[in-house]
């Protein structure tokens, strides 16, 4: 609803914006509001060009949409690894490339500073998310511990707000299964896989409550509609520290992978926009994110600056995706994998959830 | 007589000299012209926003040329050679030359994705076929198996002979849970991908019910609004038309409010001590929670034609069969029932045309269970972007419809339709 209200003033927004001004497309809610904080903000002050944001369930797809419609909006979209992939090779996004980049601040050439593989033709990596799921500790005090308990609904009775695509849910339903995280993409490559994975997630069909937006899950744990839920690591990060909601995140499981800025081709204000994508990657400006947000830089220069969170007193380390101790059982989400299942695994999906 | 017919019909003629029926037509035929440059503006409007729209639907469905435009030599060989021929040197040659030239044009990973959609797993194969296709030397056969045998799949191959020709009805199987199998045959789909039979079937199942639910209840509250006092019953009127003006955004947000397992009715319940704290109903995220909002969204819309239709209805025919003898239920259902009639099949045919695009509603107080199928259209639109699959069912959607207005015509009679 509020996302709908937001959406609606954003486009109101634009048809009355000058020519100049750079839209941006992301996912919404505290993570919008983290780049709002450290990109938008200093960008505008530095350039004079402002930034106008709108919000989507996923900025990926309508890309691709604005892009073959030929009408395209959007100058810059926040997106997954998979989409950012798919659309560069469909030929839909602008190319960027690493030597437009600048260096890190302490000078290290951009090829070496970001992390391995986060940056491609035509995208640049600003942060590493994760799925993980959280629960409400009122409801459990001892807690659930690790991501079998998530599908144990007799040891921790209740809902579960789950994220209504196949990604990471299928992931998650195999480690459950007990399928080791190295595994998890060469089970779910075989038919049996597949299999396993829904037989997992239907184990737990009735008591699943569906999100669609990244903000969801916080309201449906803060609302007491479910005792648990899976979500992007930030979120939660969000509704605990910031808001002093009574959740506590699971790392066990956790399935991480990069977000990233592309300019789809044909942006209305190109040159603006690539401008932004470099200025937004920057040592600072990543570094200046995490404070709003618990999402791991994707510069490495940009780690040794990240600290407190902005309420002064909250290290942001145990709260990163990337921190060692939350890495024990983690996997790194395959955008091999989903660019070439990602149609298929939904048409099944969709089918198991409209059976009743 | 004689002479009118050795000179011919006398010709009318008006003060200036020219025929009478000449003038007539002219000032006729510019009057009429006039009329039309009035109404021209509508007419330009619907055939713009409505009808050329739809028309564009029905060809997406039928149309898909991501692979045929950008594959154009292997197209020609299918063309060239029957089913079942063998693929040869030539064709392999026509695929290296395709891929070559649709990897300079990057669009074979558009190419690639309409096979993905027959052939599950296909795509990644152009995307890799196009990256090393520069390569590739004669002989074609042996250079293209050598980058993938997966190539060399009969089933890849009939597959790419189905999807070279832009026109298919591959969607409309698609939308009715059917495939082609590698022979050609057309079959069932594997039954756990099968969806959109199910979702069609409970789509209607569902405006089914809601129409009956919303004539129950709306029923009663066109008759009393009927038959009040003026002022009485425009106080009722307002709170019939009051939630109609009020967005449905709002209206749904609000049933969410009301519906949650934390919410309004929820905890008076258990306050009341009628429900447990635990054994809290679920009536969101479920069919019920799409029933009840939909219902209360849809209901003016049942009681606005049947109030339309009651108003005129004089109280004295329900009168003079009571003293005739019929009992309340005779007269009711032989004599004031049925001139109800007109206002029943509109209210029921405006519900039920409504709940069958549903969208919003059940997409936010739906959950799995109170999925429609217009929000597997709006999935394919807007996250899957296979919007031949969303043209296909839409279309049928459509046709169902328009199978359900003639119906109506010919049970009922359109021309007894009263809106209002």
């Amino acid at each position: 609803m509020k996302k709908l209200l937001v959406l609606s003033t954003a486009l109101t927004a634009v048809s009355f914006a000058a020519q100049a001004d750079v839209t941006v497309a992301s996912w919404g809610g505290a993570y919008t509001q983290s780049q709002i904080e450290a990109y938008h903000k200093p960008f505008t002050a530095a350039t004079g060009i402002a930034v106008i944001s709108v919000d989507s369930d996923n900025p990926g797809p309508q890309v691709k949409t604005q892009v073959e419609a030929g009408n395209v909006t959007i100058d810059v979209a926040d997106v997954e690894f998979s989409d950012a992939v798919r659309l560069c090779d469909e030929g839909m996004l602008e190319t960027i490339g690493m030597d437009a980049l600048p260096p890190g601040a302490d000078g290290t050439p951009a090829a070496e500073d970001f992390l391995p593989g986060a940056v491609t033709d035509c995208a640049v990596s600003t942060i590493v998310f994760s799925t993980i799921y959280a629960y409400d500790t009122t409801k459990f005090p001892e807690g659930p511990t690790t991501i079998a308990d998530l599908f144990d609904t007799t040891k921790f009775p209740g809902k579960r707000a789950l994220g209504k695509r196949p990604k990471a849910n299928l992931e998650m339903a195999l480690m459950a299964d007990g399928v080791p995280a190295a595994d998890v993409y060469a089970t779910l490559a075989t038919p049996e896989g597949v299999d396993r994975a829904f037989a997992k997630l239907d184990s737990i069909k009735a008591d699943i409550v569906w999100w669609e937006a990244g903000a969801q899950p916080p309201q449906l744990l803060a609302d007491g509609e479910v005792v648990m839920a899976t979500a992007y690591n930030g979120r939660m990060f969000s509704a605990e520290v910031a808001d002093g909601k009574p959740f506590k995140t699971v790392w066990d499981g956790q399935v991480y992978e990069y977000d990233l800025f592309v300019v789809p081709k044909g942006a209305p204000n190109k040159d603006q926009a690539i401008e932004f994508v470099k200025f937004a990657t920057s040592t600072q400006a990543l570094a200046d994110q995490a404070k709003w947000i618990a999402y791991g830089p994707a510069r490495k220069s940009s780690a040794a600056l990240v600290g407190l969170f902005n309420d002064g007193k909250t290290e942001m380390a145990p709260y990163m995706p990337t921190s060692p101790e939350n890495m024990t059982n983690a996997l790194a989400s395959s955008y091999e994998f989903w660019v070439d299942h990602d149609a298929e695994l939904n048409d099944r999906f969709n089918a198991w959830l409209a059976a009743n | 007589m004689a002479d009118v017919s050795a000179s011919g019909p006398i010709l009318l003629t008006t003060a200036d000299g020219r025929p009478l029926k000449e003038a007539l037509a002219r000032a006729q035929g510019q009057a009429k012209r006039r009329a039309f440059m009035l109404v021209l503006p509508l007419l330009l409007f619907i055939v713009i926003t409505f009808l050329w729209p739809i028309a564009q639907v029905l060809h997406q469905s039928a149309y898909n040329p991501k692979f045929s435009d950008n594959m154009p030599k292997i197209g020609a060989w299918f063309a060239a050679n029957p089913i079942g021929t063998e693929p040869d040197e030539a064709a392999y040659a026509a695929l290296a030359e395709d891929l070559k030239a649709a990897a300079a044009a990057k669009t074979v990973a558009v190419a690639g994705e309409r096979v993905n959609y027959e052939m599950p797993g296909t795509r990644s194969l152009f995307t890799a076929g196009g990256r090393k296709a520069k390569t590739l030397e004669p002989p074609f056969k042996e250079a293209v198996l050598a980058m993938d045998a997966k190539w060399g799949d009969p089933a890849l191959w009939g597959v790419m002979r189905q999807v070279s020709s832009a026109y298919t009805t591959d969607f409309y199987l698609a939308a009715v849970d059917l495939e082609r199998d590698p022979d050609g045959a057309i079959v069932q789909v594997p039954e756990n991908e099968r969806v959109y039979v199910n979702l069609f079937l409970r789509t209607f199942a569902m405006s089914a019910a809601i129409t009956v639910i919303c004539l129950i209840l709306g029923f009663p509250v066109a008759f009393l609004l009927s038959v009040l006092p003026m002022r009485y019953s425009n106080l009722l009127m307002i709170l019939v038309l009051l939630p109609f003006w009020t967005s449905l955004l709002v209206r749904t947000t609000a049933w969410m409010v009301l519906l949650q397992g934390q919410g309004v009715v929820n905890s008076l319940l258990v306050w009341a001590g009628i429900l447990s704290d635990d054994g809290r109903l679920e009536m969101i995220n479920n069919l019920t929670g799409t029933v009840i909002a939909m219902t209360h969204i849809l209901l003016p819309f049942m009681i606005l034609p049947l109030y339309s239709v009651m108003r005129p209805i004089p109280p004295s025919y329900v009168r003079a069969a009571r003293s005739l003898g019929a009992t309340s239920w005779t007269a009711f259902r032989r004599v004031y029932l049925p001139q109800t009639i007109p206002g029943i099949g509109a209210g029921g045919l405006l519900v039920f045309i409504l709940s069958v695009g549903y969208y919003i509603t059940p997409a936010l107080v739906g959950g799995a269970s109170g999925q429609l199928i217009s929000n597997l259209i709006a999935f394919h639109v807007n996250k899957s972007n296979n919007w031949s699959l969303a043209a296909a069912l839409a279309t049928i959607l459509l046709a169902a419809i328009m199978l359900l207005y003639w119906l109506y015509d010919k049970l009922v009679g359109i021309d007894k339709l009263k809106l209002g």
